[in-house]
């Protein structure tokens, strides 16, 4: 579904991508680990348009798009649930989901926004609860789910979520990336970038750890969880090896 | 039968994806780990972030059979050693052997590289593997046998017991899959002929057979004494072990396992790549491995690569049959051996550098070794014959002690070998069936 190849990208003279390629196959989850400042949300922005890519090819749904600008690739089917969420404080939750769709209005698309905006409140009942409240009211949670509930109002066929359980109580992650699985189920393919390893390799089908802008380590779940570095690094597993 | 479909059969543009991807990764983790990677990219001004395709690998220096002697023991890891849980290592009869790490994922991946070659040779739970090859430091027993295990087959690791048992235990155990060398199956065919068996009398359906090259003259040979297909797989401890690459039922050419190796063949001489289709030196990087990972290590043996799908619906790339070497490496009873190190052994006992010469042969599926060496000189009276009696024993001896077979030493007449008239001296003469 996406295939990245040898991206390089970076802001002015810092160069943060360097050479990266990976590949997310339709219905997967394929999750991106790494430290602060390695270039995860680079990435993403650069698979998003929000960045411009300075080489490399970015292929989604086999369409050639390191060029195109942001609003195009939403139109294609890909959307990015943004870090620390970016909803519109002093908007509605309605107001806030149906800015998701503003491609699918400037179509004319009435019929589907309705349908789509149904499934999302069925997704979250609590936005439902919630509808009319502005969302700078909301909940640090609650927040976290109207972003994402905001992305899949442009229907994609790929959700990129950029660290989505930041800053929230342990509980409402978990009910988030229960979500995540529940949206997989329902055959959504997913590219989620997470500090918390642990969290998106329990979900996950696949990894990339990103290191200084360079991949390091590909595989599968297993494997990540198996790689004695993975361990060290992200799992917090101490050097005299504490059992698991 | 295909063990893994999905990555056995994927379109090549998916293939060339997934091993830029491996192989960057792998390049990023060798540059970081490993000194050796560090210092020979830093030397030959690498920068790694410049390979954006398979075919930029070729500005890669190679990593040579000397470069794994000089990492002697732990060098060349990229893991910690407490990150290893199981160590190999090559023979190394004389010298020092190169010895090789896996971590948990490299065990699983190369049970996974196994399993697919008993799969592609019809093997299924069904089947009684018996496994004759060594388990030791030798990969061969323990890869196939790991490999079998996965698939649920079951495993008889008969390993070196003797001829007669393991024939006692193909027809009592009822073993319907062998797997051991080439040469080792001979050996087996006509102790069965010896015994009285017939191979009806036996379960067999399909024989594994590598380790060392073979001939199709040798295959012939085995499918007719033993009435089974005998497949060729090839591997080599320092890439990971038997798994590189295997034979299906189609017997056209050994596919390799490209998710977890790039294979290239190059011209030895020019060290430039072979055009596909051309006979090269096969040359490995490894791009899955963590604890003993290779960048560009040329083998010595000498195939050719074959594109296209096969009839069996495996998309990956096939190498030919392993023809011949780029150096002098003897295979001799499942053993590697280097004539240099039969020169140093004679050197020692001699004090001078003799003429000597090679002959190996095959009696009954069994090498045969003989060392012709030349006689000093001034070794002439009688009374000197005695020595000379010393002196053979004391070769055979010190071969028997140093590289662990028994070779029969021949003295003969001083400049009764043949001398080098400018051209390089054939040490080796090789009678036996291979390669033919």
């Amino acid at each position: 579904m996406l295939k990245i190849l040898n991206l390089e990208a970076g802001y002015g003279k810092l160069r943060i991508l360097k050479s990266v390629s990976l590949h997310v196959n339709p219905g997967e989850i394929v999750t991106i680990i790494g430290p602060n400042g390695a270039g995860k949300t680079t990435l993403l922005n650069t698979i998003s348009g929000i960045i411009k890519t300075r080489s490399g090819k970015i292929v989604f749904n086999k369409q050639n798009i390191q060029q195109t600008a942001a609003e195009t690739i939403v139109s294609m089917g890909c959307s990015l649930v943004p870090e620390g969420r970016q909803v519109f404080n002093t908007l509605t939750v309605k107001e806030n989901l149906m800015l998701g769709a503003y491609l699918q209005f400037k179509n004319g698309n009435k019929k589907k926004i309705k349908l789509e905006l149904k499934e999302v409140l069925k997704l979250f009942p609590v936005l439902e609860e919630r509808e009319h409240q502005l969302a700078g009211t909301l909940s640090g949670g609650e927040q976290q789910m109207l972003a994402i509930g905001r992305a899949l109002m442009a229907s994609p066929r790929l959700l990129m979520m950029d660290e989505p359980s930041m800053g929230l109580a342990p509980l409402i992650v978990k009910e988030i990336f229960e979500t995540i699985v529940r949206l997989k189920d329902s055959g959504m393919t997913v590219l989620l970038i997470e500090q918390n390893a642990r969290l998106s390799l329990g979900i996950a089908d696949r990894g990339y750890v990103l290191e200084t802008g360079q991949i390091v380590i590909e595989g599968t779940v297993r494997e990540l969880l198996n790689n004695h570095d993975v361990q060290r690094a992200y799992l917090g597993k101490d050097y005299k090896g504490i059992d698991e | 039968m295909i063990h893994n479909r999905q990555y056995e059969t994927l379109p090549r543009e998916d293939i060339e994806q997934l091993q830029i991807e491996r192989l960057q990764a792998s390049l990023n983790r060798v540059y970081r780990n490993v000194s050796f990677y560090k210092r020979t990219f830093d030397e030959y001004k690498i920068n790694i972030e410049k390979i954006k395709s398979i075919s930029d690998l070729g500005n890669i220096p190679f990593t040579t059979r000397e470069d794994l002697r000089k990492s002697y023991p732990y060098d060349m890891f990229a893991v910690p050693l407490r990150d290893i849980v199981r160590i190999h290592s090559t023979s190394g009869t004389t010298g020092k052997p190169i010895v090789v790490g896996y971590t948990k994922n490299d065990l699983r991946n190369w049970t996974e590289c196994t399993a697919r070659l008993l799969k592609a040779a019809g093997i299924t739970e069904h089947d009684v593997v018996q496994i004759a090859f060594a388990y030791s430091l030798f990969t061969g027993g323990f890869g196939f046998h790991q490999g079998a295990e996965l698939i649920g087959a079951s495993v008889i690791p008969s390993s070196t017991s003797t001829i007669e048992k393991q024939i006692l235990i193909m027809r009592d155990f009822k073993t319907t899959a062998l797997i051991c060398t080439p040469s080792y199956t001979l050996n087996i065919a006509s102790a069965l002929h010896d015994m009285g068996i017939h191979p009806e009398q036996l379960f067999l359906k399909v024989g594994l057979f590598g380790a060392e090259p073979w001939s199709e003259n040798m295959r012939s040979q085995i499918e007719e004494s033993l009435h089974i297909p005998a497949l060729d797989n090839y591997g080599l401890t320092e890439i990971i072990g038997p798994g590189v690459a295997g034979e299906c039922e189609a017997k056209s050419g050994l596919h390799v396992n490209e998710d977890h190796f790039i294979v290239e063949t190059i011209n030895p001489k020019t060290l430039k790549p072979c055009p596909i289709g051309e006979e090269g030196e096969l040359v490995f990087t490894t791009i899955t491995k963590e604890g003993f990972p290779l960048i560009r290590y040329r083998t010595g043996d000498i195939a050719c690569l074959i594109e296209g799908e096969c009839t069996c619906g495996r998309s990956l790339i096939r190498i030919s049959r392993i023809t011949g070497r780029t150096d002098d490496m003897i295979f001799f009873g499942g053993k590697k051996i280097f004539p240099s190190q039969i020169e140093e052994i004679l050197l020692e006992v001699e004090g001078t550098t003799p003429h000597y010469q090679i002959v190996l042969e095959r009696e009954d599926g069994q090498d045969i070794m003989e060392i012709q060496v030349e006689m000093c000189e001034r070794i002439t009276s009688i009374d000197e014959l005695k020595n000379l009696e010393y002196l053979r024993d004391k070769i055979v001896k010190r071969i028997e002690m140093n590289l662990g077979f028994q070779a029969k030493v021949v003295l003969v007449e001083p400049k009764s070998l043949m001398r080098s008239r400018g051209e390089k001296v054939k040490r080796v003469v090789d009678k036996r069936t291979i390669g033919g």
